[in-house]
């Protein structure tokens, strides 16, 4: 008689832990003012990424298309996945010295892990990490990126290799 | 009639064969993928073989070709949800091979990081234990809070999951100007949900009825597999590196480690439920007293270790990491070996498991809190 006394008590016990339960989830449910979800695809006018987001490496460029990257590598050495490759070309100045520029700063984003060990490395702060964090391309050849713009030259005030 | 009782209960034309089932690699009650092959009798549980490397990425040979900073990237993604710690682990390693003294802040933001890492790697632990068990809504609940930590991450790191935060000789960036008012916003507020998991979960008839006494673990056991973190700490082994080896800020911090010696299922839960109000005390004691100072201190360009061998351990949230660098001088190691906590813990789970239904196998897997790139590596 008893053991069956217990067991309708644990039965009533059982159902009143579960109402506890449901009390929480209940609460939420009267309230759904509370609701924490983003529409993402729908905000993505009002988005804003945080300040240090890493989403991307870019190449800052001035409002006179300069940019800072005097061609040193040591971006390239820093990268532990080989996802930048500098290209640089020799020019003649007017002075008739030769000097070496970079011709294409290439990066791979397919294979950037975005440590941000290269931005923290950079001399001369070229690089940075961009915000867009849409990378969704057809044809993965779009994931090799050239980061210097078309026509860009380097700014004055940099120091030279 | 007499022929179907005797058919029944007599005979032994109905006695179950044992067969073998995999469980696995693409399950998702294995969290990632884990392949174990499950000899059953019925719904009996005789015997569990895991079968791991599906996943394996030879992170160990990767860090013999890189650099000492660029390790640690490659750290962030073995126990994606511990990444502070295993970080915190080489760049400990590192500066203790070159014995260099990291400033105060530095020490204050890796424990305030650490803490916030192992709540937030607990909260998701206890989203997916509840949906294991059935319950999908502590995912929503755990993951809800989650978010704030994921939140703060990103705002200081720039990163949620692979943080790469810790570097040799400090951190990365500075604590950004809202942190300490994040943090302290969390604390108050997930100081007021931890009871609502308690009600939700923990007291739940069903939860309760499915782990108690299911999954034992004694301790000697515990420490022949090497069982270590929340785990071994339910069947009643002191473990936990934070008190026996303090690095960082963690000889100034007042906190109890958590011992539980009932050694199932449910010690083990209520362990890391507990320890989330510790982290929680951690992180009140330090927030407020952050030191001003330099956050890293000026390494050489190139790093290299003196020749030898080195070795450091730290507490992540499953368990004792360890990170042993062998080094001949260039700057590059010349091995590296990461004793990870997950794989020790998951061989224990034939010990567990054996002689419970294939149900409470699920429920044992999920106390014991795999990451499977942790165990592969």
């Amino acid at each position: 008689m008893k053991s069956f006394i217990e067991y309708i008590v644990s039965i009533f016990k059982g159902l009143w832990t579960l109402l506890i339960g449901m009390k929480v989830t209940g609460k939420y449910f009267f309230t759904p003012w509370k609701n924490v979800t983003q529409q993402y695809p729908e905000n993505r006018e009002k988005l804003v990424m945080f300040e240090r987001f890493r989403g991307e490496v870019i190449m800052l460029h001035n409002e006179n298309n300069e940019h800072s990257c005097n061609g040193c590598g040591i971006c390239e050495i820093n990268c532990p996945n080989g996802s930048i490759e500098i290209i640089s070309k020799s020019i003649l100045t007017a002075d008739g010295k030769k000097k070496r520029i970079i011709d294409q700063h290439i990066y791979h984003l397919g294979m950037c892990t975005l440590c941000n060990l290269c931005v923290k490395a950079c001399p001369s702060g070229a690089l940075a990490m961009g915000q867009n964090f849409e990378h969704a391309v057809w044809d993965r050849s779009l994931l090799t990126k050239v980061l210097n713009q078309e026509g860009s030259t380097i700014a004055e005030n940099v120091k030279e290799e | 009639m007499s022929e179907i009782k005797e058919v029944m209960f007599n005979s032994d034309r109905l006695a179950t064969d044992e067969y073998l089932v995999n469980m696995g690699p693409q399950h998702p009650s294995t969290h990632g993928v884990l392949r174990m092959l499950v000899k059953l009798e019925g719904e009996k549980v005789l015997n569990i073989q895991p079968h791991i490397g599906y996943i394996h990425s030879g992170i160990e040979k990767m860090c013999e070709a890189i650099s000492y900073p660029q390790i640690i990237h490659l750290t962030d993604r073995m126990d994606y949800l511990s990444a502070h710690m295993n970080n915190e682990a080489v760049a400990l390693c590192v500066e203790n091979a070159l014995q260099v003294e990291v400033p105060e802040r530095v020490k204050y933001i890796r424990t305030i990081m650490d803490e916030l890492a192992r709540l937030a790697s607990h909260q998701l632990w206890w989203c997916v234990m509840g949906m294991d068990l059935g319950a999908l809504t502590t995912f929503f609940y755990g993951l809800r809070d989650r978010e704030m930590i994921l939140d703060i991450f990103e705002e200081t790191c720039g990163a949620r999951l692979t943080v790469n935060y810790n570097l040799p000789g400090g951190v990365m960036f500075d604590i950004h100007p809202n942190f300490q008012k994040r943090v302290k916003d969390f604390v108050t507020y997930f100081r007021t949900k931890l009871p609502e998991y308690d009600q939700l979960l923990s007291g739940n008839v069903i939860f309760r009825e499915r782990t108690e006494g299911i999954g034992h673990l004694s301790l000697a056991d515990a420490i022949a597999y090497g069982v270590t973190g929340p785990s071994g700490r339910a069947s009643g082994f002191s473990n936990d590196l934070r008190k026996h080896q303090p690095y960082s800020a963690y000889p100034l911090v007042k906190f109890n480690e958590i011992i539980d010696h009932r050694c199932d299922t449910l010690a083990r839960y209520e362990v890391r439920m507990k320890e989330m109000y510790e982290s929680l005390s951690i992180i009140e004691q330090l927030i407020d007293n952050i030191p001003e100072g330099d956050y890293a201190v000026k390494m050489k360009s190139v790093i290299k270790l003196p020749e030898g061998e080195f070795y450091q351990r730290v507490e992540t949230a499953r368990g004792e990491f360890g990170v042993y660098i062998v080094s001949d001088g260039k700057k590059n190691p010349y091995r590296v070996k990461f004793r990870s906590p997950g794989f020790s813990n998951l061989f224990a789970l034939n010990k567990m498991a054996k002689g419970h239904k294939i149900a409470d196998l699920v429920a044992i897997m999920s106390t014991l809190d795999l990451v499977i790139p942790d165990i592969d590596r």
